[in-house]
């Protein structure tokens, strides 16, 4: 048999269900892969062998007794460490969750699991999803697959280089301002974030509720489709949860783009982009254009206000979210609690389990939600927001798609990223606006630079029009196999 | 830098956000915190006379549900996650005397 592991999700649970191979086979692979691979990636925070090998015989067993017949069923899947996994460790990669162990799990992960998906274990991540690098980790820095001295991309970076290593077959991640698209885009694999609402955030542990979505890492735009579509509920838990009734996401993996009209918004193409990634982002335009599609260039508007928007609702909500870490009922505790008084130990208990960006975010947050700065940032920001999403409407009313990069520039080196937060946001200047609007959007790879760095395409569509996306993406996916 | 943040608002905003810092991070917060509002300043650049500040991307209304429990018993393992347990109880350290 040929190496299981190159196997695409959707492929691997075709053969499972072919009888050519077992979800068993297929998860020690998995496993054997992580033993080699781990120690100069670290995509991992919590693997759980024994577990991931118990629930894989399971799983083949229903599987051959006819209980599960989805197109996931058996295939060995990895979750980003926001998400709640019942009796398996669940840091966020901070050490204030460090040896938290939830007695519940995510309702994404459990859709996965009724689809017959077997997790692995949990990703990496930057600490509490704050970071485009996943080096805020407390638990140690993720390398890119595709060149180990280069970050992975973050926040959900852990995710996205566990699909590129070829240790998982698909990932879970979380999107909050990027966090799925842009470590997609820098290790060279598929990520989409769907539109607010679509998946169902309960056991996700919160950053930024209004703009936290949860959504798949995978090989190619069929697996990203089947993901989805698995993970995809209305949730009365969640009481943002959409009920939406057009979810069958992979009967959009139709090879036509013909009449589809994109548009290019100049703003995305600016100062400050790579000349590199500008090249291979207009390449894929241009594959699509031969396919049928019509694209345009035209002016989005208000690019430069996204991020001052973001990082102020962001922190906000961050700074709301995570008051509920306080050494009472879970996480760290400060050792030397006795005889500091309640408050005290909170402050303690937290200066010592966050880490420097999630503090950075905390304190900016309080500030802007503060007496007397409420309506000067707070509700400015919302304002701003409210602007932002017109901006877009007004573009739906033109084009299906707009197409554009993930980020200015590919992966960059490890350690290079922390020393300049604001350089640092700068980089999400093209995911974060999709976000504040709830819109989806997907990153596919399009090329490499000089480096061998992968340089991702975005593409962005209205709210509820993820077939149109996933149309579009594995159209393009085709169209660029056939020019190869 | 065009906003200086005092060593009053840095503690001010410590307090409300329970954190501690030292010296060394408190400067550290000061410049951060400056900078980062010297960026955000930007959206002054625009007017937003008579825009409702959106909180929520699609008009959804308040979502109500009957108070009925649906989740079991799970006292065991949620205490097994206490930093300190006694009694089959939370402990926490003093609080008052």
């Amino acid at each position: 048999m040929e190496n299981i592991l190159s196997y695409s999700a959707v492929e691997l649970g075709a053969a499972i269900k072919a009888g050519k191979t077992t979800a068993v086979e297929a998860m020690e692979a998995v496993l054997e892969s992580i033993g080699k691979k781990e120690k100069e990636i670290n995509a991992y925070v919590t693997v759980d062998r024994e577990r991931a090998l118990e629930k894989a015989t399971q799983t083949q067993k229903k599987i051959e007794q006819g209980e599960l017949t989805g197109a996931l069923a058996g295939v060995p899947a990895a979750i980003k460490d926001n998400m709640c996994t019942a009796g398996m460790l669940t840091t966020c990669s901070s050490k204030i969750l460090g040896n938290f162990v939830p007695t519940y799990t995510a309702e994404a992960v459990l859709n996965l699991e009724k689809a017959g998906a077997v997790v692995i274990g949990k990703t990496n991540m930057d600490e509490f999803a704050m970071g485009s690098t996943t080096e805020t980790s407390a638990f140690g820095v993720t390398r890119n697959p595709r060149n180990t001295q280069y970050v992975p991309g973050g926040s959900s970076g852990g995710s996205a280089a566990a699909v590129a290593a070829e240790e998982c077959f698909f990932a879970l991640g979380s999107d909050t301002g990027g966090s799925i698209r842009q470590p997609a885009g820098f290790c060279g694999v598929v990520g989409m974030k769907p539109t607010y609402g679509t998946v169902s955030r309960y056991g996700l542990i919160a950053y930024g509720s209004s703009l936290d979505q949860i959504g798949p890492l995978a090989k190619n735009v069929a697996d990203c489709a089947a993901v989805l579509e698995a993970i995809t509920s209305h949730d009365t838990k969640d009481s943002t949860s959409v009920e939406r009734g057009d979810t069958d996401f992979t009967s959009a993996l139709v090879d036509d783009v013909k009449g589809m009209r994109i548009g290019i918004p100049r703003d995305y193409f600016g100062e400050g982009l790579d000349d590199e990634v500008r090249t291979a982002v207009l390449a894929a335009a241009d594959v699509l254009k031969e396919n049928g599609a019509v694209i345009e260039e035209f002016d989005l508007s208000l690019v430069e206000y996204a991020i001052p928007t973001y990082y102020t609702i962001a922190a906000a909500e961050a700074s709301s979210n995570l008051e509920r870490f306080d050494g009472i009922k879970y996480g760290y505790r400060t050792p030397d609690a006795e005889g500091l008084g309640l408050h005290n130990m909170y402050k303690k208990t937290r200066s010592e389990g966050f880490g420097a960006e999630v503090k950075r975010r905390i304190m900016l947050g309080s500030f802007v939600l503060s007496s007397g700065y409420y309506d000067a940032y707070y509700l400015k920001a919302l304002k701003v927001k409210a602007m932002i999403k017109k901006a877009f409407d007004d573009a739906f009313k033109k084009y299906d798609l707009i197409l554009g990069p993930i980020a200015p520039t590919t992966a960059p080196k490890l350690g290079e990223s922390l020393s300049d937060p604001l350089k640092m946001y700068l980089g999400d200047i093209y995911t974060i606006s999709v976000n504040l609007a709830g819109l989806p959007a997907i990153s596919v790879p399009c090329g490499e630079d000089a480096k061998g760095l992968p340089i991702g395409m975005q593409l962005i569509s209205d709210s509820f029009q993820e077939k149109k996306l996933i149309r579009a993406a594995y159209a393009y996916e085709q169209g660029r196999k056939e020019r190869a | 830098m065009n906003n200086i943040i005092s060593d009053e608002t840095i503690d001010y905003v410590g307090i409300l956000a329970k954190l501690e810092l030292s010296d060394e991070e408190k400067e550290q917060a000061k410049k951060d915190m400056g900078s980062m509002l010297d960026y955000i300043d930007k959206l002054n650049e625009l007017d937003t006379t008579g825009i409702e500040p959106m909180s929520h991307v699609f008009s959804v209304q308040n979502v109500f549900r009957e108070d009925i429990v649906t989740n079991g018993d799970d006292r065991e393992n949620i205490l097994k996650n206490a930093p300190a347990q006694k009694d089959d109880m939370f402990m926490v350290p003093k609080t008052f005397d």
